[in-house]
Order: C-alpha cells, then sequence, then structure tokens
C-alpha cells in the first residue's frame, strides 16, 4: 500500500526530508513507524510521539488505507 | 477563532474584533520570545506547526473555552516561523462580562494550546548551536505551575 509520511520538528531533521511517499505492508502506524525508524534512526521513540491521520489525532493500532497521509508528532512545544 | 500567522499581526485588530456591548472586561495573554531558557542563552525561535491539525485542534480549544466558561468572544493566534527576542509568539484574547470568567477561559486556552496545538520550536543558542525544545522539560514545568497554583 502506499503511504505518504509528513515530518516535523525533529523528525524531520532526522530524516532529512519533510515529506516522503513509501510502499509498505504495514497495517498500523506501530509498526509503520518501526519499519521507518530501522532507516532513519530517530531519537524519539513511539512512546513519545502522538501520531495522525489524514490531519486527525489517530491511535497507533488505526487501520491504514491506501494514500492516507501520516504524521509522527514529537511532544508539542508551541505558546 | 485559532489561526497561525506568518508575520506580525495586528493586535489592535485582533482586540477590537473581541469587542460587544455586552462585555464589561477583557483579559489578554501574549507570549513573548525570551533571552534564555533552560540556563542557555537564546538569539533566537523558530516556531514550525503542522498547519492542518494545528488550526483543527487550536480552534476546538477555542470554541471549549466559549463552552466551559461564561464568555462572550475568544480568539488566539500563533506565529509560525523565525522570531527574535522580544517577539510576540502567541496572544489569546477574552471578553466577557464578568473579569473572572475572562482570566480563567485565557489560562485555560494557552494552557491547553501549549500541550494540544502541534506547534514546536527550536532555540538557537548565543553558542550558535541550536535544538528543538526539550518538551519532556515542557511537560515537568507544566505540572511545578499546576502544584503551585493549589497553594
Amino acid at each position: 500500500m502506499k503511504l505518504t509520511i509528513e515530518y516535523y520538528a525533529q523528525l524531520r531533521d532526522e530524516a532529512g526530508c519533510s515529506k516522503e511517499t513509501i510502499e509498505t505492508r504495514c497495517n498500523n502506524p506501530a509498526a509503520l513507524f518501526t519499519e521507518l525508524n530501522s532507516r532513519h534512526g530517530f531519537s524519539l521513540t513511539s512512546a513519545q510521539l502522538r501520531v495522525a491521520i489524514n490531519d486527525e489525532f489517530a491511535n497507533w493500532d488505526s487501520p491504514l488505507a491506501e494514500n492516507d497521509r501520516l504524521v509522527f508528532m514529537p511532544p508539542m512545544a508551541g505558546g | 477563532m485559532f489561526a497561525l500567522v506568518e508575520n506580525p499581526t495586528d493586535i489592535a485588530r485582533l482586540q477590537h474584533d473581541l469587542s460587544d456591548r455586552a462585555a464589561g472586561g477583557f483579559v489578554a495573554f501574549e507570549g513573548w520570545v525570551r533571552d534564555h531558557n533552560d540556563g542557555r542563552q537564546v538569539l533566537k525561535l523558530a516556531y514550525q506547526a503542522y498547519p492542518a491539525l494545528a488550526v483543527k485542534e487550536g480552534e476546538k480549544v477555542v470554541v471549549e473555552a466559549l463552552d466551559k466558561y461564561d464568555i462572550i468572544k475568544a480568539a488566539c493566534v500563533h506565529r509560525t516561523g523565525m522570531l527574535e527576542i522580544g517577539e510576540l509568539a502567541v496572544w489569546v484574547g477574552v471578553s466577557s462580562a464578568h473579569r473572572e470568567a475572562a482570566f480563567a477561559a485565557c489560562r485555560y486556552i494557552i494552557d491547553e494550546i501549549k500541550v494540544r496545538v502541534p506547534i514546536w520550536k527550536k532555540e538557537y543558542y548565543i553558542t550558535g548551536d541550536s535544538g528543538w525544545v526539550d518538551c519532556e522539560a515542557c511537560a515537568k514545568h507544566g505540572h511545578i505551575h499546576a502544584h503551585e497554583e493549589h497553594k
């Protein structure tokens, strides 16, 4: 299945890109993060992140569908 | 109303938009860029937002404040991009008939925005290096403040 991942903050720096489209067999965000982490070596663990699918907060076991857009979010630091 | 803005914003206009004949008071909170954090000298900050979700979640926080408190209007504007020391990073304004609700709602909005809206800041230090703000420390500070309130 084809998915688009957008990166922000330290994850963007570590991935070296703001966005990538990948082909994967992962069927939830938890599995997908593990796969991406093995390639990018992120400094944050999934326990420190939140995930969004198509601009909505989602769960780590939410199902994924073709062409979904995912964002893994470091702890918020606005204000 | 919640908005992300890339440039300095007209505070007088924001305040005017919250005016109302039934309002007896107005409270604002301004978050400014300070020259230090966690014992380090800071030169400037860069704010990065995940715009689609930040606006959605920010709007939700403002609507919650309107539901929870007896206020008339509320708004929040957050800057993105590079900010210099002293610049306005975030602005929250609330108008209400009486001051108690306006103070409480303003506090609610800024507290929720900081922990729920996907915005991140990178600090540029006087020593030449930079780093994304350690958010575990933010969480800890928030916890300490919550306790101080009960004293």
